[in-house]
């Protein structure tokens, strides 16, 4: 599934790169980046943590 | 378990509801909610839409078709105005007795007032689209209560060419929250940006043209902020034999009675990881909380997980962003380890007892706070981790 981030809405709080490291990262000035668009199903549930745990609802799983 | 309820429809009720889901909860789920919208983030209400960069659409924490995904009884614009324990019902304002095998309390906050009239306060989108109505150069504004809240709206209200006028009762603004130093510091940035702060001051109410102090001046304006703090929501269980005192008391599963949890801003639970009764009003904690009482609901007895958390806060004003981990409150002492608080980019961590509570950080990089945040997570001893020549290794 692909994976969707609105930099723009970001505060920067890191909780999805402890959800899934694999998947997020953060800039210089904390912002979150996608490491990779698409994800496997084996990796669903800890972006479906990062979802459910980011403050500014920056992330989103586009639907198929 | 069928039929869970979730009263209060934001961001610690819709994350418990959706972890309900996620964990395969397949009976009802009715979110009972007393504002009129689908649930929104509050965080940017004092930043994007007092500024009025974001129109109000852009607060909704989930798209229709997430939110529709969750096949929820959704009941909004109605309030919840009783619980009882015994029947197991949730009474709501329309009249309504709803019936549930579980049940999540979610109901936040609401701010403190002072007497008198036509003061703003800033908690709900209507709150911040009336305020924002007001701001433009050449108003005076006072606001009333340098905390984050107060101080982030002073910020916004600044930029947009507001007079603002701050007005706190503690000598240095949240001096007791992040140390005299950092409040130091971000009082003079308001300073900087041409905020009059007044600190060692009393509001006793709100006049028809601004504030009176407790020594009867008046500070003239021509709006008022009061952001002196919140209550918990939780009236409408008066007489339903839960504890409350300062928030629906929790143990440490965020449980309040059998069956019935409690999360977010409203819940007062015992957080072992720093072994004290603690509430939270922080957004992610919200998020958190509502999730670990989601699980919590749903598991067997013996697979319940105490919630122990690293509290997580960050604050935006003028160009700076601070952000902390921890439990600051209370602090015995506050060291700098890295940066200059003068240049507005450190990192500041606190000693409460013989550990490392917490850290703050303006102006650095992500990883020069993540190993702090482990630091606090085992609780690190202050005099092993701690010197203030040699940077911590992150984890
Ligand atoms: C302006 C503002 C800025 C903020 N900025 C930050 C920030 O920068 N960083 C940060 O970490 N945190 C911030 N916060 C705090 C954060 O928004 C809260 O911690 C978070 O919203 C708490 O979520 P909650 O779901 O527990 O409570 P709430 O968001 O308060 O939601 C509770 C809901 O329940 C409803 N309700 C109450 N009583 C009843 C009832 N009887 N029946 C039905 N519904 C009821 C309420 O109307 C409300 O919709 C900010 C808060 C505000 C107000
Ligand atoms: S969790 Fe959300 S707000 Fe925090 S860094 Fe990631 S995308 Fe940004």
């Amino acid at each position: 599934m692909k994976v969707e981030l609105e930099a723009d809405k970001c505060v920067a709080s890191g909780q999805c790169v402890v959800a899934a490291m694999d998947v997020f990262d953060q800039d210089d000035d904390g912002i979150a980046v996608l490491l990779t668009e698409e994800v496997g199903d084996d990796r669903l549930d800890d972006v479906k943590e990062a979802i459910a745990v980011c403050p500014a609802a920056a992330i989103r799983l586009a639907r198929p | 378990m069928r039929r869970i309820v979730v009263v209060g429809a934001s961001a610690a009720g819709l994350a418990a509801a959706e972890t309900l889901r996620r964990e395969g909860h397949d009976g009802t789920i009715t979110l009972i909610g007393d504002e009129p919208e689908p649930p929104y983030d509050r965080p940017p209400l004092s930043k994007q839409i007092l500024a009025a960069e974001w129109q109000p659409d852009r607060l909704a924490l989930r798209v229709p078709a997430d939110l529709a995904a969750l096949d929820l009884d959704l009941r909004l614009g109605v309030a919840a105005t009783g619980l009882d324990l015994v029947a197991r019902t949730v009474r709501l304002a329309d009249g309504c007795e709803v019936p549930y095998d579980g049940l999540v309390i979610a109901t936040g906050v609401r701010p403190r007032r002072l007497p008198g009239e036509g003061a703003h306060v800033l908690r709900t989108l209507d709150d911040a689209l009336m305020l924002r109505e007001q701001l433009k150069p050449g108003l005076r504004l006072v606001v009333v209560g340098a905390g984050f809240l107060g101080a982030e709206a002073a910020a916004v209200a600044r930029r947009l060419g507001a007079q603002v006028t701050l007005l706190e009762p503690a000598a240095v603004p949240l001096a007791h929250a992040v140390g005299v130093e950092v409040g130091q510091m971000l009082a003079r940035a308001h300073v900087d940006q041409g905020v009059e702060l007044r600190c060692g001051v009393t509001v006793t109410e709100v006049t028809e043209d601004g504030v009176r102090l407790a020594d009867g001046e008046v500070v003239e304006a021509d709006e008022v902020l009061v952001a002196i703090g919140s209550l918990p929501n939780t009236e409408w269980l008066g007489g339903s034999g839960l504890a409350v005192g300062d928030g629906v008391v929790c143990d440490a599963y965020c449980e309040a009675a059998e069956n019935v949890y409690a999360a977010g801003d409203v819940a007062r639970w015992y957080n072992p990881l720093f072994g004290a009764s603690m509430r939270i009003e922080h957004r992610t904690n919200a998020a958190e909380q509502g999730m670990a009482a989601a699980r919590n609901l749903l598991a067997a007895p013996e697979a319940r997980k105490p919630f122990a958390p690293v509290p997580y806060f960050w604050s935006d004003q003028y160009d700076m962003k601070v952000q902390a981990y921890g439990f600051l409150r209370g602090h015995d002492e506050v060291a700098v380890v890295e940066g200059d608080v003068a240049e507005r980019r450190f990192v500041a961590v606190y000693r409460t007892g013989g550990r490392v509570g917490g850290a703050l950080a303006v102006g650095m990089p992500p990883k020069a706070i993540r190993g702090w945040r482990q630091a606090v997570v085992t609780g690190a001893a202050w005099h092993e981790t701690v010197r203030t020549d040699i940077p911590v290794v992150e984890a």
